[in-house]
């Protein structure tokens, strides 16, 4: 049975209050049963000097220890600043409503751990439980509103409020891939992933504190310049021309990325970093898109040329200014509809939360890559031969695309159609697990926080993506993990070099785009390649 | 006399409580969509899918399920089919406490039912003939299952909450004493029933005094009958004060949030409400907004990010 960390241990100071020892890391499946863990990597000294470390193992955020007791001071009351305001109307309309229910309603059953990855493969350690922070969270809320009275804490349980607590707070914020799937299991309907979210906010909103990773050099910098991944419309524009001489080289179909088309039939939206990281996806989208002669645009237009909005994550005011941009790129070039490539929070951000954000009047329709492009595979103009894929394929579903908008099964049509080794994952669909990358991680990897998202937080999908594979272990026979999101390949990305994966079982990642050209018969065989097989 | 007034108060407690609070959940403003899926209304909810599955999924009609969403509350509700499927261990102890409560709500209404029966010169017990007899039945099995259950329940939910450490940081003081307070109200409903009303004479009796607002028994209740009274009616204005309350509030959870899909569109309510929302202050200080209560959010969310 676990030892719980007492709530008043979380508020006293100490070197570092949780450890997550290598040796309980679950074993994983065949052939990684017998594989050592290592230790890990330690924060360095300076880390540990001036950044407030005191949490676990690493650091994601890691705020600058406050140089004297009038500082903490100071940062506690704007925390307090900034928990007031959350619970406002004005300051917070957009999630009041959910919040409040779930700080107020409770049963703290802990029927919700089980269901959290990260808790589960640290081995269950505690402070990964999906309702430890939460708690803390609802903790500070009723005595706040109750003035700290003896009544509140008779009620609701104490806390004590003071900088320690604030920090690892903040850190622990930053522990939740917010992939919602606690929240699924919960009977009354409490949502520790948005109470995760909803954290983060109120120390980007109010502190201006958050991990550098999705503010400054995300959606800050997606602000400034134009992507996060620092490329200008030019710098974009050339590198797509880069892209697409090397499909043509590579599939003998000619392909040319066509910009700022007016009244085309859709305006395709990519996450950028698939520019830098996964040019065969961008690529792959191209050919199909002029294979199926489809009327297609990017957008030139700053902000528009990258799909992603980590305002998502942590900040609304930061994610209403990257939504807006990206509807008025498409309002100005006037097309029939947007598609948003292969990115699920991209996905989220613009079709489920964008819908009560920018007024009605504003909107462009937006859909999925993943009914559309199984609209132009069942469209006949593409000629398909699903024999070029004659290896296993296994189906990652990105949690913002599957369990929070519902896009199931036109991903795994195109698959049944496509690729006949095709074999799903347990669990699947709604009940997926996520990557590990999810809510930023995948980006995030300061410190040794990647090395820590790798081992604790992607290892469920590893262990899924073995399981799935189990009937033949040969290297020699190449596998592929199709992950129809970024952000996702990127955790996966991760996780299979870590283990080594394509050296010893043979597996491989990428899109569902890139499998669906690896399939075309106008274009040359070999599309997607192997290196181990 | 005073003793019919506690019930009253309890009563009245009760529908204010509920009312205020589902009041303040209505009042709070429209929120962005926050779904999860499956949605039980959608035509493809057996897997979880969506609208959005289609091609031009803003030109198709929208199919919505009444029957889809009763057929997941109703099993969620009376057999907490949630706690059953992700936390077995907690179902065996927290179906009988919830169920025990479903069917000590009917026979708070039988012995209503069965006080105007009473009014109406049908006589009820055992004795009785026909519909008489049936309420007797009925009254007495669901008095003494209900009980059993609730204090079952909630004697191996506290030995529980007590026994597992995790459960037991995670509570506040008053999760034990709400369980105590429960078995309390079951023990001496049953002990109440065992020495003195092996035919709920006495609670039937009370109640007809309820129904025919004719407040003197004349003889004075047992004590234990009286201590039933006050117990039953302090759980009644005690439970939607607290946390419990998620007896009604899940319909907000699941129906306001969890299943709520519903698009904004031009020229609708929705949207005008958005509109006002757009156009509230924002009081966020981070550099990045330092919203001050001067920009509203269309404002912050408009303006330019400098470059630097």
């Amino acid at each position: 049975m676990s030892r719980p960390i007492p709530f008043c241990d979380f508020c006293t100071p100490s070197e570092q209050l949780a450890h997550v020892d290598p040796k309980d890391l679950p074993p994983l499946p065949p052939p990684y049963d017998k594989w050592e863990e290592k230790p890990w990597t330690p924060l360095s000294q300076t880390a540990r000097t001036e950044r407030e470390a005191t949490l676990d193992d690493t650091l994601a955020v890691g705020v600058p220890k406050p140089k004297n007791k009038q500082e903490e001071d100071e940062l506690v009351a704007a925390f307090l600043r900034g928990l007031d305001k959350l619970f406002t109307s004005e300051n917070n309309w957009t999630f009041l409503h959910p919040l409040m229910l779930s700080m107020e309603h409770c049963a703290r059953c802990q029927t919700c751990s089980e269901a959290c990855h990260t808790f589960v493969e640290s081995g269950r350690n505690e402070v990964y439980r999906p309702a430890f922070r939460s708690e803390i969270l609802r903790r500070l809320y009723h005595q706040r509103r109750s003035g700290g009275g003896l009544l509140s804490r008779w009620q609701r349980g104490g806390i004590e409020l003071n900088w320690t607590t604030v920090s690892r707070l903040l850190e622990l914020s930053y522990r939740c891939n917010l992939c919602r799937r606690c929240a699924q299991t919960c009977p009354i309907g409490v949502d520790n992933g948005l109470i995760s979210r909803e954290i983060r906010k109120l120390f980007s909103q109010e502190l201006g504190i958050a991990a550098k990773e999705i503010h400054e050099k995300g959606s800050m910098l997606q602000l400034r310049v134009g992507s996060s991944t620092g490329m200008n419309s030019l710098v974009v524009k050339d590198n797509l021309e880069f892209i697409d001489e090397d499909m043509t080289t590579k599939t003998g179909l000619p392909v040319k990325t066509p910009w700022d088309v007016q009244g085309a039939d859709i305006l395709l939206m990519h996450n950028a970093g698939e520019i830098l990281a996964w040019p065969e996806n961008p690529g792959a989208f191209g050919i199909i898109l002029d294979a199926a002669g489809v009327k297609w645009t990017l957008s030139s237009e700053a902000v528009a040329y990258d799909a992603i909005n980590y305002g998502l994550w942590y900040d609304d005011v930061q994610y209403a200014r990257v939504l807006i941009k990206h509807v008025q790129a498409a309002a100005k070039l006037g097309v029939k509809k947007v598609i948003m490539g292969e990115c699920g929070h991209a996905h989220k951000a613009m079709m489920v939360i964008g819908n009560r954000v920018v007024p009605a009047d504003m909107a462009v329709p937006v859909e999925s890559t993943l009914p559309y492009i199984e609209s132009l595979v069942d469209g006949g103009k593409l000629k398909l031969d699903p024999k070029r894929n004659d290896f296993a394929v296994t189906l990652h579903d990105p949690c913002n695309v599957v369990r929070l908008m519902g896009i199931v099964e036109p991903q795994r049509r195109i698959l049944r159609k496509l690729a006949p080794k095709f074999r799903e994952m347990e669990p699947h669909g709604v009940d997926n697990y996520c990557c590990g990358g999810g809510s930023g991680f995948a980006i995030m990897s300061g410190n040794n926080f990647g090395e820590w998202r790798t081992r604790i937080a992607s290892r469920r999908k590893f262990r899924q993506i073995l399981e799935a594979f189990q009937d033949d272990l040969d290297p020699k026979h190449p596998k592929y993990v199709c992950a129809p999101c970024s952000n996702c390949k990127g955790a996966i990305r991760d996780v299979l070099k870590y283990y080594e994966a394509e050296e010893r079982v043979g597996i491989h990642y990428g899109g569902l785009v890139e499998l669906i050209v690896n399939a075309m018969t106008d274009a040359k065989p070999g599309f997607l390649e192997f290196s181990a097989a | 006399m005073v003793l019919y007034l506690v019930p009253f108060a309890a009563a009245v407690i009760f529908i204010i409580a509920v009312v205020v609070r589902a009041l303040k959940i209505r009042s709070l403003p429209i929120h962005l969509r926050w779904e999860l899926y499956p949605v039980a209304h959608e035509k493809n909810a057996r897997y979880g899918g969506s609208f959005f599955e289609h091609v031009d999924w803003w030109k198709k009609p929208r199919e919505s399920s009444m029957a889809g969403e009763l057929g997941v509350m109703i099993p969620e509700i009376l057999l907490l089919k949630g706690v059953h499927e992700h936390n077995r261990s907690l179902w065996w102890r927290s179906f009988p406490f919830h169920f025990g409560l479903y069917v000590l709500a009917g026979f708070v209404a039988l012995l209503l039912v069965g006080a105007l029966a009473m009014a109406a010169d049908v006589e009820v017990g055992p004795r009785a003939h026909g519909l008489g007899l049936v309420l007797h039945w009925l009254t007495l099995i669901a008095g003494v299952g209900g009980c059993a259950l609730l204090a079952l329940g909630s004697l191996a939910l506290l030995v529980r909450r007590l026994s597992d450490p995790v459960l037991r940081e995670y509570s506040a003081v008053a999760d034990f004493l709400n369980l105590v307070l429960f078995l309390a109200a079951a023990g001496v409903t049953l002990a109440a029933w065992a020495t003195a009303d092996r035919d709920f004479f006495w609670l039937r009796g009370f109640f007809y005094g309820v129904v025919t607002f004719h407040f003197e028994s004349g003889v004075p209740f047992p004590p234990l009958v009286v201590a039933e009274i006050v117990l039953g009616s302090v759980l009644l204005a005690y439970i939607p004060l607290t946390h419990m309350s998620h007896f009604f509030t899940k319909y907000f959870m699941w129906h306001d949030i969890r299943w709520d899909d519903k698009v904004n569109e031009k020229g609708g309510k929705m949207d005008a409400r958005i509109k006002e929302l757009l156009g509230q202050k924002v009081s966020w200080s981070a550099p990045h907004i330092q919203g001050e209560g001067k920009k509203s959010w269309l404002d912050v969310a408009t303006e330019e990010v400098t470059k630097k």
